[in-house]
């Protein structure tokens, strides 16, 4: 069933690379894959060969007709005539006019030609639309991979080092960059390299002296502007002098990692961060812009052309345009382009770059005096363009090599590990726990990094993508069930991020045995041969990898970006798909009971997808598609040509059948004024229903037949239980026992009706998005597998109305927005490899389980985390690190098959003290969180909470055997492990697992799939919320972000002590912010900031803060924007008067206080400390 | 004529153990080859489900059978066995057809361990009786 012409192209494309641009080493052009990969994949890939959508019209066409067939004989049809089918062909009329219409219409209907061109169009189409993805990858080949890394997201900072720290050791080689042909050219009146053996050396020991002189000199000029890194480019942009450059990087390394070697000065670029905006005007047409140098044809032969066939290039993670503006690039310059020009990239944005002043700036900073030397090559890149986002033509480089020995050298240099593994006294410093009052630092709380040796640690993948809950590996599992604490990784694959190394190449190099990517953690043992970390076998390394199109210099493998990041995204070829790409399908199913019109969601749904309908992700490709029930099923034909949209109802709900298969979903280009139609009317068309049932259960087997040809996204919209039909729910939950401290019953799923058809929509790449708007029990814990087994995401809202609660109402809103215009990966498979004598055990997450170590998720979002559990099966004595590796294989929306490696590194330890030294006590907490919720469903809600209390006892009870000097009557915790007790009450306190405090059954069943699939930054927030006092507010240790000051006021603890009558206070909890506001607040800040005289004034439902023109309000507002960034789910802000009856809603957050149902935090410690004595 | 009934139930029993240690046997091999990545988890639950009851039906037959023939040993050999039987089939997931592996969570690897324990535990236990 493939089509070949759609998959005849591919090829083609890829090679056009080579084409274009013949220049390049002719060993560069390789074959087309190695067949082994393909093996591998087929055998995972879930699609069966039968979906393998072909755009192949004759195929499915037979099916409709078939389907179809079926109609007339049964009396499904609602007209009931049989025979007859609807009204729908011509009629206007959306309700369902019992036409008497004939059959035969619409059988033309199907045959018609307007028909077929629909379909073909999605065969000829479709496919070149591929091809021009494909093509736009090669242009961007000529570009360099380069890890650009240009302003991270406000509040990342983790993100931020990683990069940074991967370039940082480098003395930024020079840097020009070229960029589009057009700036560089000018510049550069380099004097001539030496010959580049030499360089590379001299390189090297330029890199370390610089680095040094750097960082001296960095870091003490600045020290708070590591945090806000789109500041940065504000700053960069202004002051281009490498002074600001310094600030910026520099500072970035403090925060992340208080280093005491700061040899990790950052080669961030100014020029990189600076610019959002593309340069696309910019970029010539002609896939050679670029000139060279002359100093460099000399140097380098191929150094001339501009690109090479090959491989990397920069394209910025996000393809859309959305995120994307433009990479700046940081230039790279690569071990071989001899200029250590510390100078900071020129900006690649038009506007901003002066590209020939800069050459003088560079130096500068280092007092150093090498001549500037030759600048890198550079790199022009190929401009590209088709009009699509933004490829980038800057190019960042990987400076890192310079001073990075090659990684054969890794070995030995890992020899040196030991000595830096000495106890950190900061992480092992015993904390008295019960004596210790201010447990919680002022600042949050960063990840620890791993103890590796420095060009590791620079390497390793940003904590935010990839956490494990022991930094440093236990050797044995004896010695991890010693120290009582769970191993596991916590994963967030598919982050968004603002750059990344795209790696375009004709052959992904893997290891043959345990099919393990190439990372920077392997070892060259010489140049043909490279040994995996995973399962230690000795691979060749092909032809084409010998290639570095970075540095365009043959013969040093270790060079390549995949070597030089551990965060990449391969562009995969034909042998990872089984099927041609999909397009982006998304299908809306909507409840319009009498309940869910009641509500009204329908309208603010319509309006944000009126909004939005452009911004969806997907290519020309993209199809919609729409369905609406209530006991019966309505289907929408918005088949292009139609003059209006067309509503066709199914009543027969116990086997429901498609009316026209093909004309429900359709192209969303070619409809658009009839989807815009259908959207102006729903939200009124069922104003006046009286049908109060929901047959949820119909609606879903019907999307899934619509949805399994292609495969792509199921939201659904459902607002109470589903009464008719399959998947039939009822009322599980006795009101009176919400807050019973005894046993919670129905935290699992009712039928596994929902499961199954989870199951085959996951068979078929769909995955079911939930959302759930219901005033009453809707029995969540049923209604969530739907989404949990075929990797879909659910939003609840409980209470919704469109009046009455007009904050929900807003959350939708803000929410759908996100939905709606965020990235989405289709048909994924996700791979989690780890070391040899490592094994997964148990996954946590929403995906379904295809083997021990596959994930088959339908569909990804940038929001998606997961969680792993680990085990220890060998012991690991003969390897001094482990390393784990995850591959996300997917389908972008613009039909590009890609894969994102992220590999981590950690240390491998034997004595107990290490493992505790390397504690991640904020991804340890994730974990438990993860297991106590699977302990709760698979046994019972006591038993978790039990578990989580012997987690702590245990942990600390086995520290206090190891330190056996220690007196006896304390509570004594390392330094590392000091908030587990302060988080683990507060996951005790929470929703999920709380007792004794009233809660319902769908908030508690809601707050444990959060935990199952948030990502770790946002579950902490919504474990341990952030308490600010906001009332005053100052500029003392600001950040500044795209231009505006953001105070950080510093972190309270979450207790009533710190709650005082004249302030207000600001907590964040993830998904919701509260503003409490003292009694006595001074009235200047409520005038200031609420906008209100005085307290009285104030009116108890305030969801928004004013803007006034006020310094103080103005930090607020800003101190809440900068919060609200980056959340999956935009928070709602409550303003919450001292006396007002939502206060208990901010109280119960205090989890340091007693409550009438649990420990304060002191008591938990008394508790845990006579646990321990027992 | 008691003696012939306790004989007829043994030579019954010899048989029908054949046929469970085959139902164990598969049971291995089914488990062995999802941990080594063969097989979609989805259509291993197909096959094994509808084997399960069978087979603790079968076994349930032994017991009775034994009651009947009044060979305590032999019942008291066998009814641990079915207790543990009872009891797993009550603690299963919640499924709408018959049988006892979930797909979602047969892939945990902590499952995967315990059923192919205990498809070496019985396929022993058959062996000897």
């Amino acid at each position: 069933m493939h089509v070949p012409s759609g998959y005849g192209l591919h090829p083609q494309n890829y090679i056009a690379p080579s084409g274009h641009y013949p220049q390049g080493p002719g060993k560069m052009t390789s074959l087309p894959l190695d067949s082994q990969c393909g093996d591998y994949y087929s055998g995972l890939y879930m699609v069966p060969t039968q979906n393998m959508v072909t755009p192949n019209t004759a195929n499915q066409q037979p099916g409709a007709q078939q389907m179809y067939g079926r109609g007339p004989p049964a009396p499904h049809i609602v007209g009931s005539t049989p025979g007859s089918f609807q009204g729908a062909a011509s009629s206007a009329s959306h309700l369902h006019t019992s036409a008497s219409q004939p059959y035969s219409p619409f059988v033309n209907h199907y045959n018609s030609p307007a028909m077929y061109s629909a379909n073909s169009s999605v065969a000829s189409q479709g496919f070149p639309s591929t091809c021009g993805h494909y093509a736009m990858s090669t242009v961007s080949n000529a570009t360099y991979p380069s890890v650009s890394y240009p302003s991270l997201p406000a509040g990342d900072p983790y993100g931020q080092q990683m990069f940074t720290s991967q370039n940082a050791p480098t003395v930024r080689p020079a840097r020009d960059n070229s960029f589009s042909g057009h700036s560089m050219a000018i510049s550069h009146p380099s004097p001539l390299p030496p010959p580049p053996s030499h360089q590379y050396h001299q390189q090297q020991s330029l890199s370390g002296c610089n680095t040094l002189s750097w960082s001296a000199s960095g870091l003490p000029s600045t020290q708070d502007n590591l945090r806000n890194h789109t500041g940065s480019l504000a700053t960069a942009n202004s002051n281009p002098t490498n002074t600001a450059a310094d600030s910026l990087s520099c500072p970035v390394m403090q925060n992340v990692q208080p280093l005491k070697s700061s040899p990790v000065v950052s080669t961030v670029l100014s020029g990189a961060s600076s610019t959002r905006t593309p340069p696309a005007a910019n970029r010539p047409a002609e896939p050679v812009a670029s000139v060279t140098q002359p100093s460099e044809l000399s140097q380098q032969k191929g150094v001339d052309s501009s690109s090479t066939t090959s491989s990397a290039s920069p394209v910025p993670n996000s393809y859309d345009a959305l995120e994307g503006g433009s990479y700046p690039d940081m230039l790279s310059s690569s071990a071989s382009s001899p200029a250590p020009d510390p100078a900071p990239e020129p900006d690649p944005a038009p506007a901003s770059a002066p590209a020939a002043p800069q050459p003088s700036k560079m130096a500068k900073p280092f007092g150093y005096g090498y001549p500037t030397l030759q600048p890198g090559y550079q790199n022009a890149t190929a401009p590209l363009n088709s009009g699509v986002p933004p490829s980038s033509p800057a190019y960042s480089g990987f400076q890192q090599y310079a001073q990075y020995p090659g990684v054969n050298q890794l070995s030995s240099s890992l020899g040196g590990l030991s000595l830096q593994s000495s106890p950190q006294p900061e992480s092992l410093r015993p904390v008295n726990l019960t004596q210790e009052r201010n447990i919680l630092p002022m600042t949050p709380v960063w990840a620890p990094v791993p103890n590796l040796n420095v060009d590791l640690k620079k390497l390793n993948c940003s904590p935010d993508s990839f956490r494990c809950t022991l930094t440093n590996i236990p050797q044995t599992q004896a010695l991890l069930n010693k120290a009582k604490l769970p191993l596991g990784l916590l994963l967030h694959p598919f982050r968004d991020l603002t750059q990344l190394p795209v790696i375009t190449s004709n052959t992904i190099v893997r290891c043959r045995s345990c099919r393990t990517y190439i990372n920077p953690f392997v070892s060259f043992i010489d140049q043909r041969r490279w040994k995996c970390n995973l399962c230690y076998r000795v691979n060749d390394v092909p032809e084409e990898f010998m290639y570095n199109p970075l540095t365009r210099s043959y013969g040093e493998p270790h060079k390549r970006p995949e070597v030089q990041n551990s965060t990449v995204e391969f562009i995969a070829s034909s042998d990872y798909m089984l099927r041609p790409p999909q397009p982006a399908v998304y299908l809306f199913v909507l409840d319009v009971s009498h309940n869910a019109v009641e509500a009204g969601y329908l309208t603010i749904l319509c309006q944000s997808l009126l909004e939005n309908l452009d911004k969806l992700p997907g290519d020309s490709r993209t199809r919609i598609g729409f369905m609406t029930f209530d006991s019966t099923i309505h289907f929408y034909n918005l088949q292009e040509g139609l003059s209006q949209p067309q509503m066709l109802i199914v009543s027969d709900i116990d086997d429901v059948f498609l009316p026209t298969p093909d004309s429900l979903l359709v192209n969303l280009y070619e409809s658009k004024e009839l989807i815009k139609d259908l959207l102006n009317a729903l939200p009124n068309m069922f104003t006046n229903t009286r049908e109060t049932h929901s047959a949820l259960g119909p609606a879903l087997q019907a999307a899934f037949k619509l949805m399994s040809p292609t495969g792509g996204r199921v939201s659904v919209f459902q607002t109470q239980l589903p009464s008719l039909g399959a998947g039939v729910l009822q009322s599980r939950e006795d009101p009176n026992q919400r807050s019973s401290t005894k046993v919670v019953q129905h935290l699992g799923p009712a039928t596994d009706f929902y499961k199954k058809l989870a199951l085959d929509c996951s068979g078929q790449q769909t995955a079911v998005d939930l959302f759930l708007l219901s005033s009453q029990y809707s029995d969540l814990a049923s209604l969530a597998c739907m989404s949990k087994y075929s990797a879909g995401c659910i939003y609840y809202y409980p209470s919704f109305h469109y009046t009455h609660n007009p904050s929900q109402a807003e959350k939708l809103q803000k929410d759908l927005k996100r939905y709606l215009t965020r990235k989405i990966g289709f048909e994924a498979v996700m791979r989690i490899r780890c070391t040899k004598g490592l094994s997964m055990h148990t996954f946590h997450g929403n995906f379904f389980v295809r083997s021990t170590d596959l994930l088959s998720l339908a569909n990804i979002n940038p929001d998606a985390g997961f969680a792993v559990q680990l085990s220890i099966e060998e012991n690991l004595t003969d390897t001094s690190l482990v390393c784990f590796q995850t591959a996300l294989l997917y389908t972008s929306s613009k039909g590009e098959r890609r894969i994102r490696v992220h590999t981590l590194c950690l240390p491998v330890v034997s004595s107990l003290a290490d493992v505790y030294a390397g504690v991640d006590v904020q991804a340890a907490i994730c974990l438990l969180a993860n297991m106590a919720v699977d302990r709760s469903v698979s046994s019972s809600l006591s038993d978790a909470r039990d578990a989580l209390v012997n987690a702590v006892v245990d942990s600390l009870s086995a520290y206090g055997s190891t330190v056996s000097n220690l007196q006896h009557s304390a509570l004594i915790a390392p330094s590392s492990l000091r908030l587990f007790p302060l988080y683990v009450l507060a996951l005790l306190k929470q929703k999920a697992f709380r007792t004794g405090t009233s809660t319902r059954l769908d908030d508690r069943v809601y707050a444990m799939c959060q935990i199952k699939c948030q990502p770790l930054v946002h579950l902490m927030k919504m474990i341990h919320p952030n308490l600010y006092r906001i009332d005053r507010l100052t500029d003392e240790g600001a950040i500044h972000v795209n231009d505006r000051v953001v105070p950080q006021p510093p972190l309270q603890k979450l207790s009533a002590e710190k709650l005082t009558r004249e302030g207000a206070f600001l907590m964040d909890c993830g998904s919701v912010f509260y503003i409490w506001i003292g009694k006595s607040c001074d009235n200047n800040f409520i005038e200031d900031v609420l906008g209100y005289p005085n307290f009285a004034s104030i009116p108890q439902k305030l969801t928004h803060l004013p803007e006034l023109d006020t310094l103080s309000s103005e930090r607020a507002r800003s101190f809440i924007t900068w919060l609200r960034d980056n959340r999956p789910l935009s928070p709602i802000l409550h303003v919450v008067k001292d006396e007002s009856p939502a206060k208990t809603e901010f109280f119960q957050h205090l989890i340091e206080d007693r409550t009438e149902a649990a420990f304060s935090y002191y008591e938990f410690l008394l508790h845990i400390q006579q646990q321990i004595c027992k | 004529m008691k003696f012939t009934f306790a004989a007829f139930c043994y030579m019954l029993v010899l048989l029908l153990t054949v046929t469970l240690i085959f139902c164990a046997i598969w049971h291995i091999i089914a488990f062995d080859e999802l941990k080594t990545d063969y097989k979609n988890p989805i259509d291993q639950c197909n096959t094994l489900n509808p084997l399960v009851l069978p087979e603790y039906l079968i076994h349930a037959f032994f017991c009775v059978m034994f009651l009947c023939a009044a060979k305590w040993l032999m019942l008291g050999l066998n009814m641990p066995l079915s207790a543990y039987h009872i009891w797993r089939y009550m603690s299963r997931p919640v499924m709408s057809g018959p049988g006892l592996n979930d797909p979602t969570t047969i892939t945990n690897a902590d499952i995967l361990a315990y059923c192919q324990k205990e498809g070496w535990c019985k396929l022993s236990f058959f062996l000897i009786s």
